[in-house]
């Protein structure tokens, strides 16, 4: 056997000086590989150390005052005990009702736009904006929704609040739209064609409907975003200590009445505030968990070919 | 050939992409049921031609077509003419099998239907859809599982598939590109059985990278070179005894 013979032959002096330094090389690869991946883990673990210790504190400020009244309960005046936050839940359920009735249609199309329309300049530009507008601090979009919204009308609205945040949505759903739709693969368009589908029914039945999984996950991300948003509301919904439903009337909503409970010199509304803070993380974390079971495949027969 | 019908006539077709042109002034008659099989090496503008003959090509950004496709006497490309209209009596196949993958396998072979002049009801609907898989061999393979996504299917069956869809809105004419280069033998052959099949009911014309395909299936046999239409004449007579020494060195393997 050859395999045999080479291994009866004694190495020579090279062979042996270049395996030596191989072996010495190999400890030092592996010592640096060690260190990098603690490093890199400790990173990771950081990365979530926030969101561990927020949760930690939360539950432990506002479990307490957590109750079935918290939810079902408007807030008692300062030095009673007891009430909740019945009318802030349902408020920042109908802001970002109205956020997601004005920013999903309008983010959706733009993002069907730009992906359909790659290259033409009003695509660029749209982008570049969208990508600028993204990046707009929330508190300004509030106080043009004040000055356009609630300004002329005389006062403010859960409409108001609505559109702003829902402006706030459009380029962060636009752009994940335009990135889940170019994922589609233009054979499907070719297809859709061929058999005698007009674009604008190719695109809205065929490619929107390919791309929905990463397209409602988008949807959803961008929602959590701006479900806790304060700034813009403190200047368009505004809060109300009373039930509203009415949209053209200020509306309670979670991140202003925590606000407002925070800054309050009160024991109690402190306590209210941090369990209004533990409720609307928990919104987040349903609205980020339900993103994540709808990114999964619509049939349960395999995705595989 | 002469007792036939002519179906599809395409009549000094030009094609560009931007400023090259791909197809030059071809002229092609395709008899009503016949199979026409158009081989020529890559980029000789085979598939280009194709895509002209159900107004595919302008779909592309830079895309320009003159000429005149006869479909039945009536030239597709005339001003008043619709090409979602024309799309919709030229079924196409592509090279890979493009199932809609959102789409059960019923909603598939029915996507066509729902963009069809006049309401089509459930139960039409169910029948045009057996009668289209029945008629693509795929039926037996599918029938208890209609609901089931079209990508649970193997490549072969997801090609047969597309044929089904293609066929469910009774189409005069077939268009069939290289629909088995991203298949297995075996999907193939079922394929190339398909289309003898259908040979007779359904104009059918198939650009093929694979000369035996041709050999096997087609009435008639184009062969394209660098945009140029070479020769045309029954199959059996190009390829036995080819008219043209370029045809000649092609299917002998000269050059390819």
């Amino acid at each position: 056997m050859t395999a045999g013979a080479i291994r009866t032959q004694r190495p020579s002096a090279r062979q042996r000086a270049v395996s030596e330094r191989a072996r010495k090389g190999l400890g030092r690869r592996r010592a640096v590989n060690g260190v990098m991946l603690v490093v890199l883990a400790t990173a990771a673990v950081v990365t979530v150390l926030p969101l561990v210790f927020i949760l930690f504190h939360l539950v432990a400020k506002g479990a307490t005052s957590l109750d079935i009244a918290f939810f079902t309960h408007m807030p008692k005046p300062v030095g009673e005990a007891g009430g909740g936050m019945a009318n802030a839940i349902v408020g920042t359920l109908i802001v970002i009702g109205l956020a997601m009735a004005f920013g999903l249609p309008v983010g959706v199309g733009a993002g069907l736009y730009l992906a359909e329309n790659r290259g033409a300049w009003l695509a660029n530009s749209v982008r570049f904006l969208s990508d600028v507008l993204n990046g707009l601090p929330s508190i300004v979009m509030g106080i043009f929704a004040w000055q356009f919204l609630v300004r002329p009308v005389g006062h403010f609205s859960a409409l108001s609040g609505g559109v702003a945040l829902g402006a706030m949505m459009i380029p962060m759903i636009a752009r994940t739209t335009e990135e889940m739709v170019r994922t589609v693969p233009a054979s499907l368009r070719e297809a859709a064609l061929a058999l005698g589908y007009a674009r604008w029914r190719t695109g809205l039945t065929i490619v929107l409907r390919t791309a929905s999984a990463g397209i409602v996950t988008g949807v959803l991300v961008s929602l959590a975003r701006v479900a806790g948003e304060t700034a813009p509301l403190l200047f368009t919904a505004f809060g109300n200590q009373f039930w509203s439903t009415s949209i053209t009337q200020p509306i309670a909503a979670l991140p202003l009445q925590i606000f407002n409970y925070a800054i309050s010199p009160y024991d109690d509304w402190h306590r209210l505030a941090w369990a209004g803070a533990l409720v609307l993380i928990a919104l987040i974390l349903v609205i980020s968990i339900v993103a994540r079971v709808a990114t999964r495949a619509r049939f349960d027969t395999g995705s595989g070919d | 050939m002469s007792d036939q019908r002519t179906r599809l006539v395409a009549e000094s077709l030009d094609a560009w992409f931007g400023s090259i042109h791909a197809v030059h002034g071809i002229s092609l008659p395709v008899p009503e049921g016949s199979v026409v099989a158009i081989i020529g090496p890559s980029g000789c503008g085979k598939s280009t031609f194709l895509r002209c003959l159900n107004r595919m090509h302008e779909t592309v950004p830079t895309g320009r077509v003159s000429g005149r496709v006869l479909l039945d006497g009536r030239n597709i490309y005339d001003s008043g003419v619709n090409p979602i209209a024309v799309r919709k009596h030229i079924g196409m196949v592509f090279q890979r099998p493009t199932p809609f993958p959102t789409m059960s396998i019923r909603d598939n072979v029915a996507a066509g239907l729902r963009v069809m002049d006049g309401h089509v009801s459930r139960r039409e609907t169910d029948e045009i859809v057996e009668s289209a898989l029945r008629r693509a061999a795929l039926w037996d393979e599918v029938k208890d599982r209609l609901g089931a996504s079209a990508l649970a299917l193997s490549g072969g069956q997801q090609q047969r598939l597309c044929i089904a869809r293609a066929l469910a809105t009774s189409p005069r004419v077939l268009l069939l590109d290289e629909p088995t280069a991203s298949l297995d033998p075996a999907s193939t052959q079922s394929v190339e059985q398909l289309v003898r099949e259908l040979r007779g009911e359904v104009t059918i014309i198939i650009v093929t990278h694979n000369m035996q395909q041709a050999a096997r299936i087609s009435d008639r046999t184009a062969f394209f070179l660098a945009g140029d239409l070479v020769e045309v004449a029954p199959t059996e007579a190009l390829f036995t005894s080819p008219s043209d020494p370029r045809t000649e060195a092609y299917i002998t393997g000269r050059f390819g």
